[in-house]
């Protein structure tokens, strides 16, 4: 018969019978994954991201159906959905608090990883695929906040796009390749568009399929950063520690998003444009290419890295170079090999001297973007850059745990700091905050060895609810 | 529970707009918010908007028949406030060729869609703006219109509500330093735009400013405008975003039935959760 042999009745035993596929997934991924059972409340974010995929999806769907990525009618097209079309401004609005909504909950995920170390050994390749996951969705925040074609969206893609242009050589060609035309105009929404609807979105979700099979293989971590499959039940091989995906943290997760609806709602519904931090007040002028507004920044999830970039000023590049400097010193000195130590100060000298020295001297301006790209691209480094012998941020010196505040403050100080004007005083204080920002990366692979470490105990610390 | 929220986001909103506030040097008189619910005055609104506002500006982006919101019928629409051909399904439009516009006032005059939130900014509110920038119109017979504006200097709008505001003395004194010396500067308009100047020598180091105020003739009438540019206001902070009202309404419904979903789905974890020990 060529029929698998099933035991499950009726219209189920139907299917399994010609595809056990469809049982066996769901028993890995959901009634036979076994998570540690001492999850809480940093564990919630995970699958809160996935539930604002599927928002932002559908909600796109609906959009792009009376959307007209086309310059003259685009900014017309996204105010008729928000008042002609029938409960249009419910899906624009979810759309744009969604997007917002994203980066606070992928933010907050990735802080989970910080804290408890998630991203070392066996999950290195989960880190990995995390954070190309991240990269898509700065790239599909960007390509989408072209398309409302307000002043904002017009004149932040021109000053990215701009960005590309301070690449030595083929920077001015690239910059034109990359918008179809020699300023942002009608050829650059259209390829936006198709980016921001298609292309990114199918990368997003085969990685996020990558994440959750990568995850899945080597088991969720915890908050203790213990291995639970380390300690298994003689007599049903399943971990001590672990309970059933399905139904204990697909309840527990249900009522997590009950209260991150809560939120999310509140917002949507009451103050969709949450005081120009969600939706830009300018935007709601139309694109104007002969009218500079006097302020441009981007909106709050960028402005960190947007900081970073403006941070890096002619003067600066003299601490710069200095930093390099010292960062190839520190490593000339730990290094064992004679060839890596060489190497070593051979590329710190060719980079000082396209920093500050003579005819090689690149423009700040690609400093700064080489920066702003190396703030996002650092994270892929931590699961080599952090050393500590334990994975969880309990059983590390309580100064470490002072040292992540430290840096997420920065984080918040640069996001601040990328919303308003520049002044002489907040240049400096964004300054400050990119060297801080640099050497908690940077210096990790020292700082992270250091201290006293408490032990980590056998099994997870649970009490019972 | 939603004014709990509100407070919380202007308690973060002042937190984070606080360096910024100090640049700005305008006084922006506060629009009165309860304006928004009262159904009368945004009817209001809408009449001043559709005789005095209409001629030059647009409102291209808002159907006619939207006004069903603020508790107009189509009938009314059409006897009371459409002057034209136009139907109630078509955009409030403007005849004026924006080619014209520019030739007449240098500038075409800006759609007015959603000009209350394009005109917000970390500073100010986008009400609170229009609300004095459309109060703040005075006699200057140095400008080319021979009006001036409190908010925009040298503003291309001449001030159209001038009849229903009635005449106004104008005081604008400035303190300002030179190179050594600081000065105070009171220029008063006159009824008619003419200017006199009179400038008293200051001593010590006292802060620049600006301080413009104004003496109605009529000054009821004065009070009725402020009160009628309240409704205008209102009512283009209406058009802004017209399903806000319904929003909000939804909202509250929506906010209270997930939260009694909270409660059930806490219920149900702490229920499956009994077993795990």
């Amino acid at each position: 018969m060529g029929l698998h042999k099933t035991e499950y009745k009726g219209l189920l035993g139907w299917i399994d019978a010609r595809m056990p596929t469809l049982m066996l997934e769901y028993k890995k991924h959901m009634a036979e994954y076994y998570a540690p059972k001492n999850f809480n409340f940093w564990y919630f974010f995970g699958s809160f991201a996935l539930v604002v995929l599927v928002i932002q999806i559908v909600t796109g769907i609906f959009l792009a159906m009376h959307y007209k990525p086309d310059a003259r009618f685009a900014f017309e097209s996204v105010e008729y959905i928000m008042r002609d079309v029938p409960g249009g401004w419910f899906i624009r609005y979810m759309h744009s608090t969604g997007a917002s909504f994203f980066f606070i909950v992928v933010y907050m995920h990735m802080f989970r990883g910080l804290l408890y170390g998630s991203y070392r050994k066996p999950r290195e390749l989960v880190w990995i695929f995390g954070c190309l996951i991240f990269l898509c969705l700065m790239g599909e925040a960007f390509f989408g906040y072209l398309l409302p074609w307000g002043q904002m969206s017009f004149w932040g893609a021109q000053v990215i796009v701009n960005l590309f242009g301070a690449i030595p050589l083929i920077g001015p060609d690239l910059a034109i390749w990359i918008r179809g035309d020699y300023v942002v105009s009608d050829a650059t929404l259209n390829r936006f568009f198709s980016f921001h609807v298609i292309a990114i979105p199918l990368v997003l979700l085969g990685l996020v399929v990558a994440h959750i099979l990568a995850l899945h293989d080597v088991g969720s971590n915890n908050p203790d950063g213990v291995e639970i499959k380390d300690k298994l039940d003689p007599q049903t091989g399943r971990p001590l520690d672990g309970i059933p995906f399905h139904p204990y943290y697909s309840v527990h997760d249900t009522f997590g998003l009950s209260v991150f609806l809560l939120a999310f709602f509140a917002i949507m519904f009451l103050a969709p444009e949450l005081g120009g931090y969600f939706l830009e007040w300018n935007n709601f002028i139309p694109a104007d290419p002969l009218t500079t507004p006097p302020h441009i920044a981007p909106v709050w999830y960028f402005t960190p890295y947007y900081s970073v970039l403006r941070a890096t000023t002619e003067d600066f590049m003299w601490v710069l170079a200095a930093g390099v400097a010292a960062y190839a010193i520190l490593l000339y000195l730990t290094v064992q090999r004679p060839a890596a130590k060489y190497s070593i100060l051979i590329a710190a000298l060719v980079v000082v001297a396209l920093m500050i020295g003579g005819p090689l001297k690149l423009d700040p301006k690609f400093w700064g973007v080489v920066l702003m790209g190396l703030s996002v691209l650092i994270f892929f480094a931590l699961p080599w850059i952090d050393q500590a012998p334990v994975k969880s941020i309990r059983y590390r010196p309580f100064w470490h745990l002072l040292l992540l505040v430290v840096f997420v403050l920065v984080f918040f100080i640069l996001g601040f700091l990328g919303t308003q004007q520049p002044t002489p005083g907040f240049t400096y204080l964004a300054q400050a905050c990119t060297l801080l920002y640099f050497a908690f990366f940077l210096l990790m692979p020292w700082w992270s060895r250091a201290g006293e470490f408490r032990p980590v105990p056998d099994r997870v610390v649970f009490s019972a609810h | 529970m939603k004014k709990l929220l509100v407070c919380l986001m202007l308690a973060a909103g002042a937190l984070w707009g606080a360096a910024a506030a100090a640049a700005e040097g305008i006084h922006m008189d506060p629009f009165p918010d309860e304006r928004l619910k009262d159904l009368a005055s945004l009817q209001r609104g809408a009449r001043l908007f559709a005789n005095y506002c209409l001629t030059c500006h647009s409102a291209s982006l808002m159907r006619w028949n939207r006004l069903e919101d603020i508790g107009l019928q189509d009938k009314q629409i059409k006897d009371f406030l459409i002057f034209g051909t136009q139907k109630v399904g078509d955009v409030m439009a403007v005849s004026m060729r924006p080619a014209d516009a520019k030739a007449w006032f240098g500038k075409a005059p800006p759609d007015l869609s959603v000009i209350a939130r394009a005109r917000t900014s970390f500073e100010y509110r986008g009400p609170d703006y229009l609300f004095t920038f459309l109060r703040g119109f005075y006699r200057d017979a140095g400008s080319p219109t021979g009006w001036n504006n409190v908010v925009s200097a040298n503003v291309a709008m001449p001030h159209v509500l001038w009849e229903r505001q009635g005449p106004r003395e104008t005081t604008i004194e400035r303190v300002v330093h030179t190179e050594k010396a600081a000065s105070k500067i009171v220029t008063v308009l006159d009824h008619a735009g003419l200017a006199s100047t009179s400038t008293t020598p200051l001593t010590g180091h006292p802060e620049e400013s600006l301080e413009i105020s104004f003496k109605p003739v009529d000054a009821l009438r004065a009070r009725q405008f402020d009160s009628d540019v309240a409704d205008l206001v209102g009512y283009l902070v209406f058009m802004t975003d017209p399903s806000a009202r319904t929003r909000v309404l939804i909202g509250v419904w929506v906010l209270l039935y997930v939260g009694l979903f909270c409660v059930v789905a806490w219920w149900l974890n702490r229920a499956y959760w009994k077993d795990v020990r």
